[in-house]
């Protein structure tokens, strides 16, 4: 890559990085958020199981689930990086510093987000995706294909599990509140014209994900579906 | 809004030099007229330290209307103070209230070392305009200047971009003390007019390779210079640089 | 009666510069490289000729007080800068240009230098747009232009509000280029303290580091003042808190003569004083009276608001007096007419020292446009104030802002209370045609030297002048002398002179240390100030000059034993800079009240009461003063005068009318 130069050493170029890398995993919600909607269909998991049996099965899927992994990886290494440069670039600190006067809180605190999310990140892969990949879904439903229903249906009887899953919906809408249109300004993507369009759509984008992902584990708990 | 006249606490940075550790001093001020500026405020204190035998606040000022860009007070946690689009000269007594304390530190950056009080050093500003913040024309090479018609909305929004008075504000409020505001303003200034353009992908990459080798932080897009910015840069200046940058490096064929 | 050469060249008035361009010697490129040309002052006119200068392959130091070179005060002009372009079709030429400028001078200016500052002009506009100046533009995409006072034809390029900012930011850019390419070494946060003379001849300067409080020997095979104008002489200015005469101080004390001291510009339309706190005084820029009408209640010490005296009882006295030329008066004329309207009682706000300047007229008018072009053509008086004052906010928004920010009260609404306030010096070093001062290989440019505007500037003429010197004069001329010193090498900084002018910087600097006595600078300051403003100001008389002169000598020998400096030489101590820089003003101070009381004549900035018509205004004496006045520095503060006398061959000299 040496034609490139710096262009990805640079500030701007490690930016670069954090918001392809957000775009993808913005992209990979949708898909995700699509496929737990299937539950609200009702109809005891049926559809929802074909999705996740998809999801699990089909050999492009899971190729692109190992983008996702170095994905998301390489987006936690690369904040990482830049918090502690942007640390450094600022040793001594403010005795005062009004911040809300400027900006949204949540805009500065990404940092803080986005380690919430990891650590719901790790609950939440070892409640599902460990189960699914590696230890096994011990039922099948009416179709034959692995209950990941069930195994949904039983996790989310547990009150603190629901009111973690909660929290953390509410850290993805702020962090994806500031992410969407950040990733579109860092890459540059940025027109008069259009710029109120990128906005409202990242913030509904960011409200509609969040409260679906969080209707889930709601509707399980309160017995709102099968 | 204040219109009697005001006492007021200043609690104010005070560090000898660059080598030695500061630390925030106390100080009384009583009788202030709503319609001084505020460094007028610390003129009063300056006089009054000087009449008691002791040293004077120093603090970076010139024009005192607000265009040199030189003064650069970080007032109750903002750049510049609480009222928008104004530098500190240009900040009255009266947007404060009777009884009021005052926090007044420098400007906060790595690479922006104190040199003593609320002076700090931002030559890195300079060193970034001199590594491409220019077109390469010598004087005594210019053809007229009206054979090159430019469209008003492009020269408008140059000179928005051009109205950048390089104080720091942006570095000094952004959470990471980025550069980003001052730098893609010189750069888009110069993107967007035609004189420009023959050096517009040397310059991106030579002046963003200079931003990092002062030790700036990165742009976290909370949006914060903006909106401290004594001359309204936009942010769009920044996104145009992106761009830029973006094609500097992966179309254009030249490399810095 | 003249015992002063300004070198102009021989020939025909508009071939002189020319001709003289194609036969001014030249250095070639090898010797360049060796030559080393320090220039003080990084504004408008040092950083042109920095930048030219080290472009043409000279080797360049040049030095400032501020932070960067792109604080210089040349950013604070706000209105605009003349070039005989005649993209206006209105008649323009460098013909006129010269005229307007030396008219507007009161015929006071060499008409050869002049000529020559209208001949560069437009190349400076020319150079500015290469460099990325983002002029202001019509939709056609083409640079548009307004008017100024003193001028009948629109010539005056802008940026909005912040002309000069631009202009400079330009001349910035290209300075910033150089010093990238190694080609300048710029010190900053560096004050120039004493111009060292080997032989006669300018050879480097003292200076010291304000951060440090070091003092440093630097080597030029000649030097380069462009160190600005001395209005802070008067405390209360539109000048830079920072701006001084301590450079060119201390080149007129090393032998440069300090030329027409006592023209004074006094800008008429700034933000009047608000109380004893006030530190600076805010213009508002001449533009503004391209659509501002200037008016005084008809009535003495009419208390009502501006809006509830009516049409027929206000006084638009500028429209009134002077029919052709209304509010776009000089600078001068304007002023002292203002001044004669609050004498006389006539003055508003609680200061009673102000004048209106009105928008509401011309607002209305814009809306009436603006609303033709949206098809309306018979719009109310509203929906003409609301486009109207779009418009307006196009043009005038950051000074609308400015003004309401300093005052507190919205200029949209309530007309601008307004009243003459310092703004720029016409005098300074003497410097013959090449911009060489009486020093030899001590130039001097842009308002540092007194050259171009006689008694009075124009609007919008300082940038041009500023950039003219650093850009097309100064890189030419300098080469008439330096093409006769590339055989001698850089005198090594321990040389006898260097020494001795260190010591003569530092002695100063100690002395001021160490008197530790009761009063702080800006008390000595503001008393200068104050004698200067009331008995060298506006308007000036004998007995007042006499009194003058006798307060400053008292109040330099009380500076001399009572200032107090705290703090030591050897850090920051911004108290030591001003200190120097307040004795510099104390002696300057007493010069100009000299050089007021010599001239028996009212003309353009300088107005002695005793001299003028009947109608008030300026009363010139061509027979005995159409000369420069260059006063040499003689030991113990005494000054020696020396006359240029003043040519017009190609001007009939006039009583300046502009009715």
């Amino acid at each position: 890559m040496s034609g490139f130069g710096n262009a990805f050493s640079s500030s701007i170029g490690k930016k670069f990085i954090m918001g392809i890398t957000g775009l993808f995993l913005i992209l990979f919600l949708i898909v995700h958020c699509g496929i737990n909607a299937l539950i609200f269909i009702n109809d005891g998991g049926l559809t929802f199981n074909v999705g996740a049996h998809f999801m699990a099965t089909n050999w492009i899927i899971r190729a692109g689930e190992i983008v996702l992994f170095i994905g998301l990886l390489v987006h936690i290494f690369q904040a990482l990086r830049l918090t502690l440069q942007n640390q450094k670039a600022r040793p001594v600190k403010y005795a005062v510093n009004d911040g809300k006067a400027n900006s949204k809180w949540y805009s500065r605190s990404m940092g803080l987000l986005g380690t919430l999310l990891l650590i719901f990140l790790v609950v939440h892969l070892k409640d599902f995706w460990v189960v699914s990949r590696f230890t096994g879904i011990p039922t099948v439903d009416a179709n034959g294909h692995e209950d990941l229903y069930a195994v949904m249906k039983e996790k989310f009887q547990d009150p603190v599990r629901l009111a973690v899953y909660i929290l953390a919906m509410f850290s993805l809408c702020y962090h994806l509140l500031h992410g969407f249109a950040s990733a579109f300004q860092t890459m540059g993507w940025n027109h008069s014209k259009y710029n109120g369009m990128i906005k409202s759509v990242g913030v509904w984008y960011s409200i509609i994900i969040s409260i679906l992902f969080a209707a889930m584990p709601i509707a399980v708990y309160f017995g709102l579906i099968q | 809004m204040s219109t009697g006249n005001m006492n007021l606490t200043l609690k104010v940075w005070r560090q000898k030099n660059n080598k030695t550790k500061g630390a925030l001093v106390d100080y009384k001020l009583t009788d202030i007229s709503p319609d001084m500026s505020f460094l007028e405020m610390f003129d009063v204190l300056n006089e009054q330290l000087i009449n008691k035998g002791e040293e004077p606040v120093v603090f970076d000022h010139d024009c005192r209307e607000g265009i040199c860009g030189m003064c650069s007070m970080f007032i109750n946690g903002r750049p510049h103070g609480p009222k928008d689009l104004v530098t500190t000269c240009q900040l009255h007594m009266r947007s404060f209230k009777d009884g009021d304390t005052i926090v007044v530190e420098p400007w906060r950056a790595a690479a922006f070392p104190v040199v003593k009080d609320l002076t700090v050093d931002r030559s890195a500003f300079d060193r970034i305009i001199a590594a491409g913040g220019f077109i390469s024309v010598n004087t005594g090479n210019a053809q007229d200047a009206n054979n090159l018609p430019i469209p008003k909305m492009q020269a408008d929004a140059a000179f928005e971009a051009a109205a950048c008075i390089g104080c720091g504000a942006c570095v000094a409020t952004c959470k990471n003390a980025s550069a980003m505001l001052f730098v893609s303003a010189k750069i888009s200034q110069l993107a967007l007019l035609p004189q420009g353009q023959p050096e517009r992908y040397r310059r991106v990459q030579s002046m963003v390779a200079q931003m990092d080798a002062e030790g700036f932080g990165n742009c976290t897009n909370t949006g914060a210079c903006e909106a401290e910015c004594p001359k309204g840069i936009s942010l769009e200046n920044i996104a145009r640089m992106n761009r830029d940058f973006a094609s500097a490096k992966f179309i254009s064929e030249e490399t810095v | 009666m003249s015992d002063m050469n300004s070198n102009i060249p021989e020939g025909e008035l508009a071939s002189k510069w020319t001709k003289y361009k194609s036969s001014v010697p030249l250095v070639n490129p090898s010797n360049k490289r060796t030559i080393e040309v320090i220039i003080v002052g990084s504004g408008l006119a040092g950083a042109s000729a920095a930048a030219t200068l080290a472009e043409m392959g000279y080797k360049v130091k040049c030095f400032c007080f501020q932070d960067s070179p792109r604080r210089a005060h040349s950013i604070a002009a706000q209105g605009g800068i003349n070039a005989a372009k005649n993209y206006q079709n209105d008649g323009d030429s460098i013909y006129r240009l010269f005229y307007d400028t030396i008219k507007g001078g009161d015929y006071r200016a060499r008409e050869a230098n002049v000529h020559r500052l209208a001949e560069v002009s437009a190349n400076i506009i020319d150079q500015c747009v290469a460099q990325g100046v983002p002029l202001a533009r019509e939709y056609g995409g083409l640079l548009d232009n307004r008017s100024f006072g003193g001028t009948q034809v629109q010539r005056t390029f802008y940026a909005a509000g912040q002309t000069g900012q631009q202009l400079l930011l330009g001349a910035y850019s290209a300075l910033e280029r150089q010093i990238g390419m190694g080609k300048v070494e710029m010190y900053t946060r560096h004050e120039m303290l004493e111009v060292v003379k080997i032989d006669g001849k300018a050879r480097g300067i003292i200076a010291r580091n304000l951060i440090t409080g070091e003092i440093e020997r630097h080597f030029g095979h000649a030097v380069v003042l462009g160190t600005g104008g001395y209005g802070n002489v008067f405390y209360l200015s539109t000048n830079a808190m920072g701006s001084n005469v301590t450079a060119a101080w201390k080149a007129h004390k090393q032998g440069a003569y300090f030329a027409n001291p006592c023209y004074t510009q006094i800008h008429p339309t700034c933000i009047p004083v608000s109380g004893d706190h006030q530190s600076k005084l805010t213009l508002m820029s001449e533009s503004l009276r391209n659509d501002g009408r200037i008016w005084v209640p008809k009535k003495k010490d009419d208390t009502r608001k501006p809006s509830e005296i009516p049409e027929d009882e206000r006084d638009y006295y500028l429209e009134r007096r002077y029919p052709a030329f209304g509010n776009l008066v000089p600078r001068d004329v304007a002023s002292r007419a203002a001044k004669e309207r609050c004498d006389a009682g006539y003055g508003v706000g609680a200061s009673k020292l102000a004048v209106y300047l009105d928008f509401k007229a011309n607002t209305e008018r814009y809306g009436r446009i603006e609303a033709a072009k949206a098809g309306n053509h018979n719009p109310d008086k509203e929906t003409c104030m609301r486009l109207g004052t779009a418009v307006i906010k196009e043009k005038y928004g950051n000074l609308f802002d400015m003004y309401a920010q300093i005052t507190g009260e919205n200029p949209y609404e309530t007309p601008m209370r307004i009243y003459p306030a310092v703004h720029y010096t016409m005098g300074g070093l003497w410097v013959d045609y090449n911009l060489m001062t009486s020093v030899p290989g001590l130039y001097c440019t842009g308002e540092a030297n007194f050259s171009d505007h006689g008694a009075n500037r124009l609007g919008a003429s300082a940038l041009m002048q500023g950039l003219a010197d650093g850009y097309f004069v100064l890189p030419y001329t300098i080469g008439a002398y330096l093409s006769k010193e590339i055989s001698i090498k850089a005198i090594p900084t321990d040389h006898p002179a260097f020494v001795e002018a260190e010591e003569r910087a530092v002695g100063i600097l100690n002395t001021l240390i160490n008197i530790k006595g009761t009063k702080s600078v800006d008390h000595f300051h503001k008393r200068l100030g104050h004698i200067m403003w009331e008995k060298c100001g506006m308007a000036r008389n004998e007995k007042g000059l006499k009194e003058a002169i006798e307060e400053i000598r008292a109040l330099r020998a009380e500076f001399w034993s009572d200032v107090r400096v705290p703090g030591t030489a050897d850090e920051l101590n911004t108290e030591l800079e001003k200190a120097g820089r307040v004795a510099d003003f104390i002696e300057l101070g007493e010069l100009m009240c000299i050089d007021a009381l010599n001239r028996n004549e009212s003309c353009g900035g300088h107005f002695r009461e005793e001299y003028q018509t009947e109608e008030g205004e300026a009363l010139r004496d061509d027979e005995n003063y159409a000369y420069v006045a260059a006063w040499e520095f003689k030991e113990g503060v005494n000054f020696e005068l020396h006359k240029e006398e003043l040519k017009f061959e190609n001007i009939k000299v006039a009583q300046r009318s502009y009715k």
